[in-house]
């Protein structure tokens, strides 16, 4: 009986030692916004940084504020958000789907290959301008924007992990006399989840990009509209403030895919 | 009549550099119901025979047939087990063992509850809804055969299916498998490398020889040792003499090569 309490007893401890160190991760996050927050209040107010250019929280706070109440941040956070969803969830559509099409025909892959490469390799983002004369400056070329951002890369990086299913996994199914079709839909796709997953993550973060600088280069409402705005009127605080709304909903959608990646990942025990 | 015939076999595999014969005019006939063993060393081309019985590579030449029926005709007479389990992780017990039925579109209310049935008297009773991951190896492997035993296959290809498992499951997985297979009067075909497991399971072994592969010499199993469970039939003083005659055999197969 007296071990097991033992046991019981140094359990509790692990347990305890196991909270007080996530306590303390947890100070040292809030002590380093806490001081990048004041310190730029401060300094700001203490004109030790321009508060023309590097503005202040607190003017910030104020902005928001206001523009929470004529509404017009609403409407440019929702014109973004809706592109940047709309173009990640194209982006990482067809990326998976010409996956599947090259893993299907592995003739159609190795044609397509030096052009992949070179797809690659170009700044997608050089394209804005022949995709702004070819589908008008609106929606649709800053939709197009975050998803040409993203299909390549998810092209090349969810084919590289359709071919690398064990095969073993196919011979299982195969002994059977599993098709082509029911081998993708019962191996390779489910093994690749993760693999895919990872790529939306990374999605989430290309297609912002993506919608940005369409919103720059074209668009009349937006956040990457009022960034550009804000510059040329020199006012920071609506700079920086779409900024900050942009990290908070980036991080938002970021962990939108990890909630999916829970559910569709079920074996991690 | 053979319920199994292979005809003069040989297979090459082609590469960029080289063309590699793994099996040359290889020929051999199973009886229905019966267990036969290829035993030899690494590189002698079990894989590929097995491989070529199961339809899944087409022999460079020679023919395989199954009650008098083309490989590519029979498919579903076949169940193959692998070395390894490979359950699909992100699949539940239940799941897997009905995959064949599903991909053979036989499923339905009473191939599911034989499947199911089989699994209970596998042993493996309450464990229909886990991961694989959660099972030990042993459940595993006997998860795997149940899958395998699942679309009712007339002729069972076991590519050295224990050899990844430790020594005291290998045993009792023996004496199952070897015990299930008479149950239901399966035919078998078994790969190894291990000379006692192959005396234990089997009524007949045959001997490969390496590079490129050959049937060197065929044992029969004394009916003593069939009769006996595999556990038991290697505590039997036939099960010692057979060891040492095979033995022998694969041992100047070994220095003819390096000859």
């Amino acid at each position: 009986m007296k071990p097991n309490k033992n046991i019981n007893l140094l359990h509790d401890l692990y347990l305890k030692e196991l909270r007080k160190e996530k306590q303390i991760v947890r100070i040292y996050q809030f002590l380093i916004f806490l001081v990048f927050f004041s310190g730029w209040e401060i300094a700001s107010q203490k004109h030790w940084i321009d508060p023309l250019i590097f503005s202040s929280p607190s003017k910030i706070w104020g902005l928001l504020i206001d523009k929470i109440g004529d509404g017009t941040l609403f409407t440019n956070l929702y014109v973004t958000l809706f592109e940047t969803v709309l173009g990640f969830i194209i982006g990482t559509l067809l990326g998976t789907i010409l996956a599947a099409m090259l893993w299907w025909s592995s003739r159609l892959s190795n044609i397509l290959d030096p052009y992949l490469v070179v797809l690659n390799a170009m700044p997608k983002v050089a394209l804005g301008p022949i995709l702004i004369v070819a589908l008008g400056p609106g929606y649709f070329s800053i939709i197009a924007m975050g998803a040409i951002i993203s299909i390549i890369i998810t092209t090349i990086v969810v084919y590289t992990s359709f071919k690398e299913v064990d095969q073993n996994y196919l011979k299982v199914l195969q002994t059977f006399g599993a098709n082509r079709k029911q081998c993708f839909k019962e191996v390779v796709l489910p093994a690749s989840f993760p693999t895919i997953i990872s790529t939306l993550k990374v999605n989430v973060g290309l297609s912002w990009v993506g919608v940005i600088v369409g919103e720059f280069l074209v668009s009349a409402k937006g956040l990457g509209y009022l960034i550009i705005y804000g510059f040329q009127v020199f006012n920071f605080t609506l700079v920086l403030l779409s900024l900050l709304i942009i990290a908070v909903f980036a991080t938002i959608m970021y962990h939108a895919v990890e909630l999916l990646e829970r559910k569709l990942i079920k074996t991690v025990k | 009549m053979s319920f199994l015939s292979i005809e003069k076999v040989s297979h090459t595999y082609f590469t960029k550099d080289s063309a590699t014969t793994a099996i040359e005019n290889i020929s051999l006939t199973v009886q229905d119901g019966e267990f036969v063993s290829l035993l030899g060393p690494s590189g002698c081309g079990k894989t590929t025979l097995l491989s070529i019985i199961a339809g899944l590579i087409t022999p460079t030449e020679g023919s395989v047939t199954i009650e008098n029926k083309q490989i590519d005709r029979a498919r579903s007479y076949i169940g193959y087990m692998l070395q390894q389990d490979y359950l699909f992780p992100w699949k539940t017990i239940e799941e897997n063992v009905l995959v064949g039925l599903k991909i053979t579109n036989h499923i339905n209310e009473q191939t599911k509850k034989n499947a199911l049935h089989l699994l209970d008297k596998i042993g493996l009773k309450g464990v229909e809804k886990s991961y694989p991951s959660q099972l030990s190896g042993g459940m595993r492997q006997r998860a795997a055969l149940v899958r395998t035993l699942a679309t009712n296959p007339k002729i069972l290809l076991l590519d050295e299916p224990f050899s990844a498992l430790d020594y005291q499951t290998k045993l009792k997985l023996e004496d199952l498998v070897s015990h299930t297979l008479k149950d239901y009067k399966k035919t078998a075909i078994l790969v190894t490398h291990d000379i006692g497991e192959a005396i234990a399971m089997s009524d007949r072994i045959l001997l490969l020889s390496a590079n490129p592969g050959r049937i060197a010499k065929e044992f029969q199993v004394p009916d003593e040792l069939k009769r006996d469970t595999p556990f038991n039939a290697r505590q039997h003083h036939k099960y010692s003499d057979l060891f040492q005659k095979i033995w022998k055999e694969l041992d100047q197969l070994e220095t003819k090569q390096e000859h």
